[in-house]
């Protein structure tokens, strides 16, 4: 059995230590905004926050989550009114959608800590997630416009 | 049903039950329905009104409008009950939007060949003009009014002499009971409201809170996960296997082989089939699925040649599938070898020998690309419950009315006994319109005797495709001594089909003019992927005409103005595709938005190209700097003619990321083989551009028309290809001729 605090809740699994976060969150969990793209860490659709860091669930092994918090797409706001993702919104973002979830959790990360970030910056924290779609620049577009709520709501 | 559990709107469980005046459809599986834009805060709609095969209406004034086609991310979830609600003249922010399941009554449910818009756009009309004038006729025989003093605004019923007013909902029911009216007048396209102006995506919130959406989603009870072990190469098929350790692994409930296509099964054009035995592990869930394949002891044995047998309009016809195990490297020498060889003919005008013969100067180029994979983000999957006298199947997918007669035939199930639900797609680019896998998932719940989803990992997605043709063109021009074109000659292959639209530009604009194909057949399975053989002709024709331009010392749209100009005021030839005065309107605005020539834009290395393909005209210059002495497209500006656009902002977003994808493509994608085997199974391998590599800027303008709407999926996308491949010639002085242009392919 394994302990791991997911969403502000505590919750016991009882899985082989070395399955994947990813699996745990999808299949145990029932979270499905975390989505499986590649499973070797290449393309970001898994990308949940471990103790507010960004980590691609689908190498993370449930068992380095055990004791720790792990925050999901459905996690990040009571409402989906984190700054990231209502300037998804309002920008129109997403295509398909597939990795967007994966996206909005790398760019949340990037957001808090890098207040103001330049499109080097973006790119920088951001080339770990593809999206086949092509929404590259309205990913940019839309960080700069959530920095922006995230400065004016202080 | 649908288990699926509603976390994030408590909406959506409360769309049950369905008051059904004309009978038809049950609105059940609630878990696909969006509420457009603010409406979540109106009444709950308790029952629902039909008014026609696309409309439901609440006593409490909610329209819900279902979407006939699936979405991959073209966002016909919005852009198609937009066109309802235009003509219906609802207030789009009381609407709800509902993935329609397949049915017989809604027409094709087809998204691909960007044809969604195109094809629903004047059913969609008239279904909301019809729906609208039901209404105002039940308003008017309760007002005792005549129809004709009715008017209609934002889902209200006005009659403006008694000032009498009602709302759609109080009259849906008596509407519902009227005689459906035929030849109902449709607005006029100046009048719209909603068609034309930029309305969020439905789905928008529900993406970016995670809620499940997409067939990989998908839940119901009891459901095992399924996985299947293919050849490793093409050419090769299961001999043997051992079961024993996989079987015992945690979780894993059985091990079987299977046979895709009976013997002599005639299948039509998207039953392609890529592997026809395949061995399938069947357990509780993913993961342990995944560990338990690792486990198999399996002995694969060359297939040697096969046969497919084709059904299709001029009776059976039986092909021979080659055995041989292909590498890369020998079928591009292979292909070399076959274009010396005589071709078919595809298309003649005037005397090209002769032009080539009495020609003071020949160019002649020839371009090659790889084979691609689609790899859309969503690898494939679907759900199949199938028992002894029905099936259910829900997933993503493309083209419901050509998966149904494939299940049918290897379930031996009548095709009413089988119940499909579309999901949204996480990407499709043609590979979900082949219904192989629905084929698969189905005799897989049938034999494991279980409701199932058939998931393929990110490598099962690769290595098992149905990809982009490899394709190679040798284009030659003949000049006379004052440099005019007076001969034009195509001749184009691929493994296995030739990409030549012979009937498409610059044919028309040509005297002397020929277009020829050759095929070599091979066993790796090809299909359509974005823009079929456009998005290599456009690559290759598109830079020759550069290269053209060059030698005649013209200036590269000036060269295609004039030939266009020649295609519209004297076509050559008979049967050309392209309308020249659209395709010359989308360079003309890009001369202008671009800023083509101006001195401001000199620091950039530039490159222009246009195409048209599905009925639209797209053009883009690509402007290229160096970012880390690596060209780097760093501004875009694309035109587009693709008539009426529904929601412009969305439609911008779709050109977008056709130019991202095809600066992808241009620079990095292809797949190769050794023996059979892809060489690019994951990401690693198999570069998708990322967001480093991707403009930072794509300007968009569509041409503004009242022309009803033609694609848009499709068209941006070839004509990025050689719009890179001119601006990289700018920058690094030589031309390339094999794609991609930013990574080796082959190591040899």
């Amino acid at each position: 059995m394994i302990t791991l605090t997911v969403n502000n809740k505590k919750i016991n699994v009882d899985v082989d230590p070395d399955t994947p976060l990813l699996w745990v969150l999808r299949e145990h969990l029932d979270l499905m905004g975390v989505k499986y793209g590649c499973g070797v860490a290449q393309c970001g659709a898994c990308v949940v926050h471990l103790n507010g860091e960004a980590v691609r669930s689908c190498v993370t092994k449930i068992s380095r989550a055990a004791n720790q918090q792990v925050v999901t797409i459905e996690g990040l706001s009571e409402e989906g009114d984190h700054p990231v993702q209502k300037a998804w919104v309002e920008l129109d973002v997403v295509q398909c959608g597939y990795c967007q979830a994966g996206q909005i959790m790398s760019a949340a990360v990037l957001l808090k800590e890098n207040k103001n970030p330049t499109d080097a910056d973006i790119d920088a924290a951001m080339a770990g997630n593809i999206c086949r779609c092509g929404t590259y620049v309205r990913v940019r577009q839309a960080i700069k416009r959530a920095a922006e709520i995230q400065r004016n709501a202080k | 049903m649908a288990n699926q559990k509603n976390t994030a709107s408590p909406r959506r469980s409360f769309i049950k039950t369905s008051v059904l005046a004309g009978g038809g459809l049950m609105l059940n599986f609630t878990w696909l329905s969006s509420l457009a834009e603010t409406s979540a805060d109106g009444p709950i709609p308790t029952s629902w009104v039909e008014l026609g095969g696309f409309i439901r209406i609440t006593p409490e004034n909610i329209i819900k409008i279902l979407n006939p086609n699936p979405d991959f991310g073209q966002n016909v979830m919005t852009s198609l009950p937009m066109i309802v609600a235009e003509e219906l003249d609802a207030d789009w922010k009381k609407v709800v939007v509902e993935m329609a399941p397949h049915s017989t009554k809604l027409g094709p449910q087809f998204s691909g060949g960007s044809n969604s818009v195109r094809m629903y756009w004047k059913p969609l009309r008239e279904a909301g003009a019809t729906a609208r004038y039901m209404l105002m006729q039940a308003a008017a025989q309760a007002w005792g009014v005549d129809v004709s003093e009715i008017t209609t605004n934002a889902s209200m019923l006005y009659h403006k002499k008694s000032g009498r007013s009602a709302t759609y909902g109080s009259f849906a029911t008596k509407a519902a009971s009227l005689p459906v009216p035929k030849n109902v007048k449709l607005k006029d396209v100046n009048d719209f409201k909603i068609v034309g102006n930029s309305q969020l995506n439905v789905e928008g919130k529900k993406i970016v809170t995670g809620t499940p959406l997409f067939g990989m989603d998908y839940k119901h009870e009891g459901m095992l996960i399924a996985m299947i072990e293919h050849p490793p190469a093409f050419g090769m098929k299961l001999k043997s296997y051992d079961a024993t350790e996989a079987l015992k692994m945690p979780g894993i409930k059985t091990v079987f082989d299977l046979t895709l296509y009976p013997d002599g099964l005639e299948q039509a054009g998207f039953d392609t089939r890529t592997f026809n035995e395949l061995l399938v592990v069947v357990g509780k869930s993913t993961w342990e699925v995944m560990q338990a394949r690792k486990k198999l002891k399996i002995v694969w044995t060359p297939e040697g040649d096969r046969k497919d047998t084709m059904g299709g309009r001029g009776g059976k016809t039986v092909v021979v599938v080659p055995g041989a195990l292909e590498t890369t490297s020998k079928q591009f020498e292979k292909m070399k070898e076959r274009a010396m060889q005589p071709a078919k003919l595809l298309r003649k005008d005037g005397d090209p020998e002769s032009a080539f013969k009495n020609a003071a100067q020949i160019i002649e180029r020839t371009y090659t690309a790889p084979f691609l994979a689609h790899n859309c983000m969503e690898p494939i999957n679907f759900f199949a419950h199938v028992t002894a006298d029905k099936a259910l199947l829900v997933g993503p997918l493309q083209a419901p009315g050509w998966a149904i007669p494939i299940v049918s035939k290897v379930l031996k199930m009548p095709a009413d006994k089988i119940e499909v639900q579309m999901t949204r797609m996480g990407g499709g680019f043609g590979r979900r319109a082949y219904a192989h896998y629905l084929a698969e998932a189905a005799l897989i719940s049938q034999k494991a005797n279980a409701p199932i989803k058939l998931v393929y990992t990110r490598e099962d997605d690769m290595t098992y495709g149905i990809y982009r043709p490899m394709y190679t063109a040798t284009y030659r021009a003949a000049l006379d001594a004052n440099k005019n074109l007076i001969g034009f000659h195509v001749k184009g292959g691929g493994i296995p089909e030739h990409p030549i639209h012979a009937d498409r530009f610059p044919a028309g604009a040509i005297d002397n003019y020929l277009a020829e194909g050759w095929e070599i057949p091979t066993n790796i399975t090809i299909g359509a992927y974005r823009a079929p053989r456009s998005n290599f002709n456009a690559a290759a024709e598109q830079s020759f005409l550069d290269e053209l331009a060059e030698v005649m010392g013209k200036d590269p749209i000036d060269f295609r103005l004039e030939l266009l100009k020649r295609a519209k005021e004297k076509p050559v030839g008979k049967n050309n595709d392209y309308d020249a005065a659209r395709y010359a309107g989308v360079l003309e605005l890009l001369k202008v938005k671009s800023g083509w020539g101006k001195p401001e834009n000199k620091k950039y290395f530039r490159g222009v190209a246009a195409y048209f393909c599905h009925n639209s005209y797209a053009a883009h210059v690509i402007d290229i700097a160096k970012k880390n002495g690596e060209p780097y497209v760093e501004r875009v500006t694309s035109t587009v003619d693709c008539g009426i656009v529904i929601n412009p902002d969305a439609a911008t977003n779709m050109v977008q990321g056709a130019v991202v994808d095809g600066i992808g493509n241009a620079f990095y994608s292809g797949l190769t083989h050794i023996d059979g085997a892809g060489q690019q199974a994951n990401f690693n391998k198999y570069r998708i551009i990322r967001i480093h590599e991707a403009p930072k800027k794509i300007d968009v303008f569509f041409v503004d028309n009242d022309i009803d709407p033609t694609g848009l999926g499709e068209p941006p996308f070839p004509p990025v290809i050689p719009a890179v491949a001119n601006a990289l010639y700018k920058l690094e002085g030589k031309r390339r001729y094999m794609q991609p242009f930013g990574v080796k392919l082959l190591n040899s």
